[in-house]
Formats: structure tokens, C-alpha cells, sequence
């Protein structure tokens, strides 16, 4: 590891694992990561790659502090310091990720009827920026993943695959986030959307981002991914 | 004086319960006491409240005047004035000036009250938030903690819906500061005469069973917002008998053309002045 | 951000032997909401009682900004608890004046707390109504004539005028169309982050959980038992509880 790039680490997972208990399932215990390590730079996009099953969603989920690893160490470059996910507080991790951590889902859940704009103007609007401003920039990514703006307007419940995974891109991206966590981003386009979605993601890796993702699509594993990250299914199922 | 009846109708133990009610209710001015009512003989409505107070503290010198809505000369006030005159044999009187002690059916008196004097009102319910608030455990814990955001409520209604605060009668009040009081039915043109009054206000609810007081020279500040302040009720003409000017006036229809008089409520006020003139003459 | 605006402490409310709310402690911050989820019975709505000093607890505390609500006598606890604590009931009615008119309904806490000018009250009841959505045009009007989900905002522009710092709310969405529960909830989120509230939500529905709450409790027989981030105890339930809890909801 040269000297700048460790200076440049935004995201350093060393020795990760998570189980889980199935209590409705007669108390299995499943393992699916164990002892994970990785790290990213600015600029670096880490794909995860392995069959399905073997943890990529698990371990994108726990980067984002959505499942609680039960050890190992997830640091977090935040406001100058290396913070820590698993010892963080609730508090400082809404912190986290309204600054520093984008996830974008697959599926995008949001409060129903609320209008696609302000969807996306949301967590700008959480961080204080004021409404006039959010919706500006908002417009300006709508515009980039080319979402027809007659359908700002509406709410995205009843928008196709295609069009909801555009909105939930235009939300993880909006607020700029220094590390992004991507989930699948460009599974459900067509050609000329996938196109202009991995344009937008590798301008964002380019101008310094880090970026850890799950690409099934070959195309944008080879356009965005700087290291691919093999992750080996170790699942061992005991009883509790 | 009829014998057979104990002085003043009610025996002593009742009278010596309802002294106490009242030395309670004079210490905490415009705070409702509870009182065991009794049955009187003529029904609730028609100022029981006012008759056991008044008999709880009546004695032999004193002089009795009862006034219904000004007059001394309508049914409830002879009828009143009787009884106490029956029952405990003591002066009575029309004269405002001359009385000890008056007891008034929605009205105060136009003469000026005086150091010694005591006003008993009858009283049909005593709670100003009760028609906010039906439970009475409420309205008890409202008065205890003066939790009285409710009570410019019914003001802002009124000018929410008529422009202005139509509240003509048992407009509410604050009494020393504190409590919240509704003053009787009398118009909202004698609220300013509870104010610093001179004379004793005792406040008897028969049926509800309250007793509340405004001792002499106590603060009684009618409820108003800044931009639409208290005011009490003006007439164009003065009192077609007495040409007072300054008083509560009546309407009296005279026929049935459409005629009509408006004349002072007061009938010992108009009386006295019209003597005054035909002396003057 | 100085500190936690609640903090409760090993709060337990014992009803004879039975014991509603066995010893919880939580904070919430200002601008942070807290969801309290569990099935009818597992203590949440006593616990918000409590916090609200509608129900005396048997043991524990509840300090706000400071102070002890369980020390203070009961008209100090009653003032603060007007004042600075605003409460949203489930069902409307039981937090407004049906018989008084909308503008009246906002207007009577500023009343409580010295407000003397009609047209300043009134022009601030308009601009609550605006907040919540409800037309200006309907500021005399009862809310007797109001549809459920006016009632509802219409209780909660009452409970925000007097400018609470923390807002109870007992399953606001409880009783209400499902269609009236997205426009309301999108209103609570938005008026949360305006004004840097700080919210305890007691609810039963998940759904209501996820979309307002940044932080949840589980109860179950009076006791905590999880707690974190709403989408962590959602999607990562630990607790066996809280696994039943999850799987039992209903897909779409």
C-alpha cells in the first residue's frame, strides 16, 4: 500500500463477521461473513464479487450500518476522524450517513404520495440546505438520469422498474456523498439509461469518490470497478 | 314577625354551615366554596342560593332590600322581601342608599355602593368554564393550577363569529389577579361597579351549591383583548321618565304599533331622581 | 446539539402486582424521532403517559431539559407540561375542542400563555392552518364539520403553536384511511425537520415506524427489548420478539 493511498482511505473494514440468529426458525444460526477485511480510497470503486447468497447484500448492508456486524471493525473517514460504525452511536451514525455515507438500494422506499421531486430533494433537506436549493439540485440529477420531468410531480409509487431505480439513484446521489455504497444501480435499465447512469457514477468516482458496489452487469462492473473484491461464501449453519 | 319559624327560616346548625362557606369564600376571593344547599321552600331557579345566604346573615338591625333585574316592585323581589320580612321580622326597604343588605337578581344597584353594605346575588351556575368543560374534576384542577387558557376562548369566539364580543351579560372576570368568576347574570354594564367596590359581593348558587365573594375594594377585571377592549353598553336617549343618562335602561313596548319607552332597570335610581326634580320644581 | 431534551430512567409503572412498564430508560434529542413499537398490552402507551405525567410512575424519572418531572408539584409539572411537551392523541377529539371553532382550537394554549391581541392570534392560527393544510377559509369553522384527517392536522397545528420542544404522539395515524396516513405522515416528517423537534411515536404499524422514526424501541411485557436505528431493528431484528414482530406484517 503506497503512502498517499493510505492517506486517501476513506473506508477501512478489517475483520468483519455477521450471524444471525433465526428465532422463528427453530434458532438457526447463520454465518455469513467472517473475518471480511477491505479499504477504499478516494477515486477507488471496490465491486463485490461472488454467487449469489455468498453475503455481497449482507456486507454492503453492514457498510452502511444497516445490519449490525457483530465484530471486527468498520471505519468510517467522517468530519477528519476514522469512526468507527460498530462502536458508534445512533446519533453518529445518522450523522454519518446524512454526510458521509450514500447507500443506494435496489428498492426505493419512501413515504408514499410524496411527489418524486421532493423525494429526491430529501436528504439534502435533512442536512439543512433550504427547500429552493434542494429542488434545484434535485432537478439538475433528475435531469442527468433523464427522467421525464411531466413525472417530477408525482409520486413514484406507480413509476416503472426502470424509472423508480432512477429516482433512488438521483436520492443516493444528490447530497454528494464522499462514499457510496451501490446496490445492484443499474439492474432493471435499458441500454441508454445504464449508459448515463454509469457516466454519472464514474464522474462521481473520478472527481474522488469511494464507491463500493454489487454489479451483476458486466458493462458497469468494467466501466466503474477499480478492484474487485471476491467474496467467498462461508456460511456455516449450527444449531443455537 | 310569624312565630313558628326559627329567625330568618333556616335553623342555626344550617346558618353556622353556611357562615363558614362564607368567611372561606371571603378569604379566597372568586374561589367557588361548596355548601350544603338546602331545600327551600320555592324551587331552585328562583334565587334559593341568594335567600340561604341572605339568611345566614341577616340579623335583627338589619335593612333588607330585593331587587329582580333593577325593580324592587316585580313578583320574585316582593316575594323575597316578604319571606325575610315574615320570617325574621327585619326593615325592609327600597331605598339603595338606605339598605344593609340587598339581594339582586342580575343587577347592581346605579346608586353608588358604601363601606358596610353587602350585596347577595343570586347565582344560576357558578362555573365560568363549564361550557368548555362539563367535568367538574377538570374545571376544579383548571381554577387550581389557573389554567385559565381557555377562558378568553368564549371572546374569541364571539368575535370570530360577530366581529365584536357579544358577551352582553355574566361576563367572565378576574378576581384579585386569580380566579376566574363569573359575576351572575347582571349586564356587562355593572361589571365595572364590582371593581374596588366598597361593599361586600357574596354569590349564593342554590342548586349548584356553591358559594363564592368579592370582598370590599378587591380587583375584578373583566376578560377583553387589546384590540378589542371591554366596553360596556351605551343607548342614544336617556330614561324616558328620570332623563338619566348614565343608567341601565329598559325597553318597554307600549302598544301594538311598534311603540316603545326605554326607561331606567333601576326603579329606586329613577324614582329618586324624579322626586329630586319635582322637589327642585 | 448540547444534549438530550428527554431523558427517562428506569421508569417503571406497577398496577398492583402487574408491572405495565418494567423499567425502561431512554433519551431523545432534539430533531430526533423515537419510535416506541410492541403489540397492544406491551406497555408502550403507559410509558408515553408517564412521560406526558398523565400516569404517575411507581418508580424511576423523566427529566426534561433538565428537570425532573416526577420532583415538580403538580401545577409546575401541569404549566411545563402545556407549554414546552406537546401531546398528539390517537383519536382527534380527544385532543381538540369540537365545540369551538378551528381558529379557537390553535389560538387557546397562546391564550394560556398571554396572548391579549385578537387579530395577532388570529393571524397565527391562519398560519398554522397553512402549515398543515388546512384552507384559511375554514378558520371558523368546528371541527365537528372536519373530515378524520383534518381533525388529525388540525390537532397537530394546535399542539405546534405554542412551539413545543418534545411532541408525544400516540398512534397518530391510528384510525385513519390509508391514503389520509401518507399525506399526514409526510406533513410530520416535514414539520419535524423545520423544526428541529424532538418526537416520542408510539405505534403498532411498522410501516408508520419506518417512515417516521430515526431510532426505535421494542417493548414486549413492559420491557425494552431491542433497540437501534428504525431500518437496523427493522431489517436486522435481533431479538426473537422482534423477528415475530417483522415477519408478521402483512406484504403488499
Amino acid at each position: 500500500m503506497n503512502q498517499s493511498r493510505k492517506e486517501n482511505l476513506l473506508l477501512q473494514v478489517s475483520d468483519l463477521s455477521k450471524r444471525f440468529t433465526l428465532h422463528e426458525q427453530g434458532g438457526v444460526v447463520l454465518s455469513v461473513l467472517d473475518d471480511v477485511s477491505l479499504s477504499v480510497a478516494a477515486g477507488e470503486c471496490v465491486a463485490l464479487d461472488g454467487p449469489s447468497g455468498a453475503g455481497k447484500s449482507t456486507l454492503l448492508r453492514c457498510l452502511y450500518a444497516n445490519y449490525r456486524a457483530d465484530k471486527g471493525r468498520i471505519l468510517v473517514q467522517h468530519g477528519g476522524e476514522m469512526i468507527d460504525l460498530l462502536h458508534a452511536d445512533a446519533r453518529a451514525l445518522l450523522d454519518i450517513r446524512r454526510r458521509t455515507l450514500g447507500y443506494v438500494s435496489q428498492f426505493l422506499r419512501v413515504i408514499p404520495r410524496v411527489p418524486t421531486l421532493d423525494v429526491v430533494a430529501m436528504p439534502l433537506l435533512s442536512l439543512g440546505v433550504d427547500r429552493e436549493e434542494a429542488r434545484d439540485r434535485a432537478a439538475d440529477l433528475l435531469r442527468r438520469v433523464a427522467l421525464p420531468e411531466p413525472l417530477w410531480k408525482l409520486a413514484p409509487a406507480t413509476f416503472s422498474g426502470g424509472e423508480q431505480q432512477r429516482v433512488n439513484i438521483a436520492r443516493g446521489l444528490v447530497v454528494g456523498h464522499p462514499i457510496l455504497l451501490l446496490d445492484e444501480p443499474t439492474a432493471s435499465l435499458d441500454a441508454d439509461n445504464r449508459a448515463r447512469v454509469l457516466e454519472l457514477i464514474t464522474e462521481r468516482r473520478d472527481a474522488g469518490a469511494a464507491i463500493v458496489g454489487i454489479f451483476h452487469d458486466e458493462a458497469a462492473r468494467s466501466a466503474l470497478a477499480t478492484t474487485i473484491h471476491p467474496v467467498r461464501s462461508r456460511q456455516e449453519v449450527a444449531a443455537a | 314577625m310569624s312565630s313558628g319559624y326559627n329567625f330568618a327560616y333556616l335553623d342555626e346548625p344550617t346558618k353556622r354551615m353556611l357562615r363558614r362557606s362564607l368567611l372561606k369564600a371571603v378569604a379566597i376571593p372568586g374561589y367557588q366554596v361548596p355548601f350544603a344547599s338546602r331545600e327551600m321552600p320555592l324551587p331552585f331557579g328562583w334565587g334559593t342560593g341568594g335567600i340561604q345566604v341572605t339568611a345566614a346573615i341577616l340579623g335583627r338591625d338589619d335593612r333588607l332590600k330585593v331587587i329582580d333585574q333593577g325593580a324592587d316592585d316585580t313578583t320574585n323581589a316582593v316575594s323575597i322581601r316578604d319571606f325575610f320580612a315574615k320570617t325574621a321580622g327585619v326593615a325592609t326597604t327600597l331605598s339603595t342608599r338606605d339598605a344593609t343588605v340587598i339581594q339582586t337578581r342580575h343587577r347592581i344597584p346605579e346608586t353608588p355602593l358604601q363601606h358596610g353594605q353587602i350585596m347577595v346575588f343570586q347565582v344560576p351556575i357558578p362555573e365560568p368554564l363549564r361550557w368548555l368543560e362539563p367535568r367538574e374534576t377538570e374545571t376544579r384542577r383548571m381554577h387550581a393550577f389557573a389554567d385559565y387558557g381557555a377562558m378568553h376562548l368564549k371572546l374569541y369566539e364571539d368575535v370570530a363569529r360577530y366581529g365584536r364580543i357579544t358577551t352582553a351579560y355574566d361576563y367572565p372576570v378576574l378576581v384579585a389577579g386569580r380566579y376566574l368568576m363569573r359575576p351572575s347574570p347582571i349586564p356587562r354594564f355593572d361589571n365595572p361597579k364590582l371593581d374596588a367596590s366598597p361593599a361586600l359581593m357574596l354569590f349564593g348558587a342554590g342548586r349548584e351549591k356553591r358559594i363564592y365573594a368579592v370582598p370590599p375594594y378587591t380587583s375584578v377585571k373583566s376578560l377583553d383583548f387589546e384590540d378589542h377592549p371591554f366596553t360596556i353598553e351605551s343607548w342614544d336617549r336617556p330614561c324616558a321618565r328620570c332623563g338619566a343618562a348614565d343608567s341601565y335602561l329598559d325597553e318597554i313596548i307600549t302598544d301594538d304599533r311598534g311603540g316603545r319607552r326605554f326607561v331606567c332597570s333601576d326603579t329606586d335610581h329613577c324614582n329618586q331622581r324624579l322626586d329630586a326634580k319635582e322637589k327642585a320644581a | 446539539m448540547s444534549g438530550p431534551i428527554l431523558e427517562v430512567r428506569d421508569l417503571e409503572k406497577r398496577y398492583g402486582a402487574r408491572r405495565a412498564v418494567a423499567g425502561v430508560s431512554l433519551d431523545v434529542w432534539p430533531g430526533e424521532v423515537l419510535g416506541i413499537v410492541g403489540e397492544s398490552g406491551s406497555g408502550k402507551t403507559t410509558l408515553l403517559s408517564a412521560i406526558a405525567g398523565r400516569v404517575a410512575p411507581s418508580a424511576g424519572s423523566v427529566t426534561y431539559d433538565g428537570r425532573d418531572l416526577t420532583e415538580l408539584a403538580d401545577v409546575d409539572r401541569s404549566r411545563l407540561i402545556g407549554d414546552k411537551i406537546g401531546f398528539v392523541h390517537q383519536n382527534p377529539r380527544d385532543g381538540l375542542r369540537l365545540n369551538v371553532s378551528a381558529g379557537g382550537n390553535v389560538a387557546e394554549k397562546l391564550m394560556a400563555a398571554g396572548a391579549r391581541n385578537y387579530g395577532a392570534l388570529r393571524e397565527t392560527a391562519c398560519r398554522w392552518l397553512d402549515r398543515v393544510e388546512i384552507g384559511r377559509d375554514r378558520v371558523d369553522d368546528h371541527p365537528s364539520k372536519f373530515s378524520g384527517g383534518m381533525q388529525q392536522r388540525l390537532q397537530i397545528a394546535r399542539v405546534l403553536a405554542t412551539q413545543p420542544q418534545l411532541v408525544l404522539m400516540d398512534e397518530p395515524t391510528g384510525g385513519l384511511d390509508v391514503s389520509v396516513q401518507a399525506k399526514l405522515l409526510d406533513l410530520l416528517r416535514g414539520l419535524v425537520d423545520e423544526l428541529g423537534l424532538a418526537v416520542v411515536v408510539v405505534t403498532h404499524d411498522l410501516g408508520v415506524a419506518r417512515l417516521l422514526a430515526h431510532r426505535l424501541l421494542v417493548m414486549k411485557d413492559g420491557l425494552v427489548v431491542e433497540h437501534g436505528l428504525t431500518d437496523q431493528v427493522l431489517d436486522d431484528p435481533a431479538h426473537a420478539y422482534t423477528q415475530l414482530l417483522v415477519s408478521s406484517v402483512l406484504q403488499v
